[in-house]
């Protein structure tokens, strides 16, 4: 090819790259109008009722809206409903709906498609079932009232309508909530402030949502997850980057707005960094729990497992998996301690390791020797180093350990088995809950002691499912307060789970953006804007 | 004519490479002695400290010692020294291990391959599909199904490796048939093992020992991807692998966590590589240009 | 010519009848319950047990073998319960940024490692030679994150000359252009080369000098050709069978380095896609990717084996 013509060709290509790219650039939105933010998991599956994982949740909060909503102060707000009343008896709740609401198809939003909603999330969700036991029926009188006749007066009826964490009440299409609750809905409609671009969603790399121009927000200010919602940018991002160190590289430089969980090793450092701030949404942090499979030896026996709780100490774990002083705190209630329920005036459990005690009580417990089947998930680094302290103390106690190291989908695929641990079963593994999930006895999944068909770990404590009973029909304050506390008792008598210890896990933020939320720990996308 | 011995000890890749790797190898059994302490136990107080601080650290068993962090600590409060030290022993384990399976499974399956026409077929179209599959996925299913300690991590690198040793083995075998002798001890009615053990197995020594080499330098660094993954060895085995894994997580601020590690992984595979291009170079200066 | 491809293409299906069964079985071998890690950690037992009925997984494994095995031929790879998406449309979508990557990465080593090798050899035990070899044995004795966040450390945290992470797409309604796209990849593909320009360069090193020797050669030079004709036509032109031979094997090690650099740049490409696929025991996505990598690492050494024939006249089939 001549010199002349090879020439030619370059400019002409480089022209017309130089075009391309200069068209592409008046497309875009101003820097300012989208947001670009990291969640903390892949966003996978797309139906929050049909799972609790916390970032469906959080997706549900971006298209869905809700009847009632949970404020700063941990009251229960409207949200959906414009006014609600109560008959005498307490058996009849009326609900009106707010004018103007419309899904995101065009359709306005009634009471059908509420009932559609809460009849599947009640199908899912505990503290849903527990209301939809007291439901005699749901009855719509007309677009925008809904009726719910009660068998008898339930005490929870807000707390549950306006229930923060997973499993969250939505309201969806009534077409799209007549999908059974066993199956995945395949439609992402909501009447939220956010639209789902499903056509732009790439699994495990990117998903987008685009503002509803059509939103009706509420007036009030916001505060939680109640009041008004409102929205400041076009078009949010959320990207999904696996690698701890990209997501750090990525927000210090610039690429990313939000990060929604960075390790706490890279807390100190970014709390220096120039051009990002460290500010935290859930003041009420969560909470790292060990659990104990009460079919099986050695933890069939209750003296054993409270042994295995004397011997750990909360101090170690905070300090181990945390590493952040100012991050962590010692909680010895079953409860978060910012929450309403909980009390650390507590008898049985003290949060502080006493190997010598627990060593006595194992010898008299006739404790002899079977290893402990301990799981840890070696992908996890949220709760990665919590069974490694647990092993330490427990051997200077005098248990036996025998450490399991899997992936997360080996381990839970394992906590499902109700084998004989020497055979492929378990003796005790680790997690961590939000707040939300735990601060009341009738929404944490740990207190559901119905034996074969409860929570992983099979407590059979009768004790415990008769004071939730109750707990649904007291009177909200003292009442309540006593049940749960009651409930805590025996559950640190029996050694249901041991709670080792609370912690907060901040966001990171470009100091150009502002209005970040405090919510019951869900990262909202309202009331943020950009400089 | 310069004996082997001599050949081999005049080619520098060889000197330096062996050097390299007997250093390597007396420090990891050394370990204990080099000023060293428990490299899986962890003490929260020294959690990140900066390379060369000297401190208290608490002993799991209660006692408490001086210690200088050479290399610093990790986020776990464990002295990076001590895991790189000790480190050594489990990367070196799993590299020579490797390479002794992949040889040994291979050269079987090469010589029976290459020898017995009907095991040829469909030996070989196994191969084939197992080379197909792209060995750090292979290795990473492996893992996940053999769960993750050291004999079945060892277990998950040496598979995807077998392949290649059984095609060259094979091959040898096939122009080695040919030869005279072995018609002759045929004639003989001498058994088949005998013959492949007496006469094939000796000349194929060779380049499997250069194979094996680079089977080890490329096991070292496949268990590291396997711990940058997750699916590695779990850290109460440290591995260099595995350490640089774990300090990824905060590399922009202590890059010691990442870099010394490699400082010891990358010299050690390195080595293993020049070992198995002067060993190639030396006993079969053909074979260079038949493999390339 | 032509029924030496439709051989060797038919020799292909065996192999990859193999490769779906190990893969297959060994998936259901494994811990680690698939149903499990969709139901997620407030689920009961009950509700895994009904998951793994509607994934099919409680049927007899040789049923759910050619159950699959009857859905590829038909060209369905199956569908993924964990990303509620079919096999097929995950590949489709991911397949761009690993294209990029890994045709890009190919392209910049043989760029650069064949005239870097071939002047090594030319100009043999200069300091070129020497540090080429140093170099290329040192390319494969670094993990590939290693060289990853060094790279991303000096070019995107301290220079700021490149960008940290993420992909752009280089056409369709997300697009930002040509140049965008190729900022993005250039550390990607900076790090990827390392081996492959290793490995690249050696064996043209090794073939360039061998051809050199030969006394073809000696008649080119001293019919008066330049150097560079020389090196090019005659030296280079006869040592592209080995050259050839290790891009095709490279491919293999590409695919392992392929996942780690996506993993670290945070691209969405099949790589990442995978490794995610592993962890949360998405057999139809597995075993649809390792069909996919298997097939095109046996039709890259098949086109090897091809250009074989056109590059050197004397190798006939």
């Amino acid at each position: 090819m001549s010199r002349r013509l090879f020439v030619q060709a370059m400019t002409a290509t480089l022209m017309a790259v130089g075009t391309f790219v200069h068209v592409q650039a008046q497309n875009a939105l101003p820097a300012n109008k989208v947001l670009r933010f990291v969640p903390h998991a892949n966003l996978a599956v797309l139906d929050p009722i049909w799972t609790t994982a916390y970032v469906t949740r959080n997706h549900g909060y971006m298209i869905y809206d809700t009847l009632f909503s949970e404020d700063a102060k941990g009251k229960i707000q409207p949200q959906m409903v414009q006014s609600y009343s109560t008959s005498k008896d307490g058996k009849v709740w009326t609900f009106k709906l707010r004018s103007g609401l419309a899904f995101h198809d065009g359709k306005p939003v009634t009471s059908e498609d509420v009932a559609a909603s809460l009849k599947r999330w009640s199908s899912r969700d505990t503290m849903g079932g527990v209301l939809f036991a007291f439901v005699d029926k749901l009855e719509t009188p007309d677009a925008n009232t809904l009726r719910m006749l009660m068998k008898e007066p339930c005490a929870i009826v807000l707390e549950a309508l306006g229930k923060a964490s997973s499993n969250v009440p939505f309201i969806m299409p009534a077409r799209i909530a007549a999908t059974p609750g066993t199956e995945q809905i395949k439609e992402h409609i909501g009447s939220g402030p956010f639209i789902f671009k499903a056509d732009e969603f790439k699994p495990g790399a990117v998903a987008v949502y685009e503002r509803n121009t059509k939103y009706v927000s509420r007036t009030e200010a916001p505060s939680g997850l109640a009041g008004g919602r409102p929205v400041n940018f076009d078009r949010v991002e959320w990207v999904i980057i696996r690698d701890p160190q990209t997501q750090f590289n990525a927000i210090v430089a610039g690429e990313v707005d939000i990060v929604e969980q960075p390790s706490f090793e890279q807390y100190d450092t970014l709390k220096k960094t120039a051009g990002v701030k460290v500010e935290d949404f859930a003041p009420a942090g969560f909470q790292y729990i060990m659990r104990f499979n009460h079919i099986h030896p050695p933890f069939n026996n209750p003296k054993i497992r409270q042994a295995a709780m004397l011997a750990v100490g909360q101090q170690a774990f905070i300090n181990t998996q945390v590493g952040v002083p100012e991050l962590g705190r010692l909680c010895r209630s079953i409860y978060p301690c910012s929450s309403q329920f909980a009390d650390e005036n507590t008898p049985h459990f003290t949060g502080v390791a006493n190997p010598a005690k627990a060593r006595e009580l194992l010898k008299e417990a006739g404790y002899d020797g079977t290893p402990i089947v301990m799981m840890r998930p070696t992908d996890l680094s949220a709760i990665t180093k919590l069974p490694l302290v647990a092993k330490q103390q427990l051997e200077a106690a005098g248990f036996k350990v025998d450490l399991q190291q899997m992936d997360w989908a080996s381990l839970v695929a394992r906590r499902a088995k109700k084998d004989p641990p020497s055979q492929g079963g378990w003796n005790m593994f680790f997690t961590t809950w939000a707040a939300g999930d735990i601060d009341s006895p009738l929404t944490s999944a740990m207190l559901n002691a119905k034996g074969a068909t409860g929570w992983f770990g099979w407590q059979d404590e009768p004790r415990i499912e008769e004071l939730k009973a109750k707990f649904a029909r007291a009177h909200e304050g003292s009442e309540q307060k006593k049940i749960a506390s009651d409930i805590q008792s025996i559950v640190f008598e029996t050694a249901s789970f041991v709670p080792l210890g609370e912690y907060r896990n901040p966001t990171v933020l470009r100091n150009n953006v502002s209005g970040l939320l405090q919510t019951p720990g869900i990262p909202v996308m309202w009331g943020l804007a950009k400089r | 004519m310069t004996s082997l011995n001599q050949r081999l000890w005049d080619h520098g890749s060889v000197r330096f490479g062996a050097a390299v790797l007997l250093l390597v190898l007396l420090l990891s059994l050394a370990a204990p002695w080099l000023g060293t302490v428990d490299p899986a136990a962890m003490d929260a107080n020294v959690i990140n400290q900066p390379a060369g601080k000297s401190g208290a650290f608490n002993l799991p068993d209660g006692t408490v010692v001086q210690h200088t962090f050479w290399l610093g600590t990790d986020n776990f409060g464990r002295d990076v020294y001590s895991r790189v030290m000790y480190g050594g022993r489990i990367s070196l384990v799993v590299g020579i291990c490797t390479s002794l399976l992949a040889l040994s499974l291979g050269g079987l399956c090469g010589m029976l391959a290459g020898y017995f026409r009907r095991v040829d077929t469909v030996l070989m179209r196994f191969m084939d599909g197992l080379m197909a599959i792209p060995a750090v996925l292979l290795a990473i299913a492996l893992v996940a199904v053999l769960g993750a300690n050291v004999a079945t991590v060892v277990v998950a690198i040496a598979i995807p490796e077998v392949p290649r040793v059984t095609r060259l083995v094979r091959s040898l075998v096939l122009s080695l048939r040919e030869e005279a002798y072995v018609e002759a001890a045929r004639a003989l009615a001498t058994p088949t093992a005998v013959i492949l053990w007496r006469h094939i197995l000796p000349n194929a020594m060779a380049p499997l020992l250069v194979q094996g080499t680079f089977v080890a330098a490329s096991a070292v660094l496949t268990e590291a991807i396997l711990s940058f993954l997750g699916l590695g060895l779990p850290p109460d085995v440290p591995t260099w692998g595995n350490i640089m894994a774990e300090g990824r997580v905060q590399f922009s601020m202590q890059p010691g966590n990442v870099l010394f590690p490699a400082l010891f992984l990358v010299p050690t595979v390195l080595a293993i590589n020049l070992l198995g291009d002067g060993l190639r170079d030396v006993l079969d200066p053909k074979f260079a240009k038949r493999v390339g | 010519m032509g029924s030496f491809l439709i051989r060797r293409l038919l020799a292909v299906l065996p192999v990859l009848l193999v490769v779906s069964l190990l893969v297959f079985f060994m998936l259901r071998l494994a811990p680690g319950d698939p149903a499990a890690v969709i139901a997620g950690n407030n689920a009961t037992s009950e509700d895994i047990a009904n998951i793994r009925a509607h994934m099919g997984l409680d049927k007899p494994i040789v049923a759910q073998y050619v159950l699959w095995l009857g859905q590829v031929l038909q060209g369905d790879l199956g569908y993924s319960y964990y990303l509620s998406k079919p096999v097929t449309a995950l590949v489709a979508q991911r397949m761009e940024p690993t294209l990029a990557l890994a045709l890009g990465t190919v392209l910049m080593a043989v760029c650069i490692a064949v005239p870097l090798g071939s002047l090594a050899a030319w100009r043999m035990g200069g300091w070129l030679d020497r540090g080429l070899s140093a170099f290329s044995v040192a390319g494969f004795s670094v993990p590939v994150f290693v060289i990853a966040y060094l790279l991303i450390y000096v070019f995107a945290m301290q220079l700021q000359w490149l960008p940290v992470q993420g992909y752009k797409p280089i056409s369709g309604a997300q697009s930002q252009g040509t140049w965008a796209w190729m900022r993005q990849l250039i550390l990607p593909w900076l790090t990827l080369s390392t081996v492959y320009v290793a490995l690249i360069a050696r064996i043209t090193r090794a073939s360039v000098s061998e051809a050199l020797q030969e006394d073809f050669i000696r008649t080119a030079r001293a019919k008066g050709l330049s150097e560079l004709a020389v090196l090019v036509r005659h030296a280079l032109a006869n040592a592209a069978v080995p050259i050839v031979t290790v891009i095709g094997i490279g491919v293999a090690l590409l695919i392992g380095g392929v996942v780690v650099t996506e993993t670290v740049y945070a691209i969405p490409g099949l790589g990442s896609l995978t490794v995610d696929a592993v962890l949360n025991r998405d057999f139809p996505v597995i075993q649809g990717l390792v069909l996919l990598f298997s097939l095109s690492y046996v039709l890259i050494n098949l086109l090897v084996d091809t250009s074989y024939v056109w590059l050197d006249p004397r190798i006939r089939h």
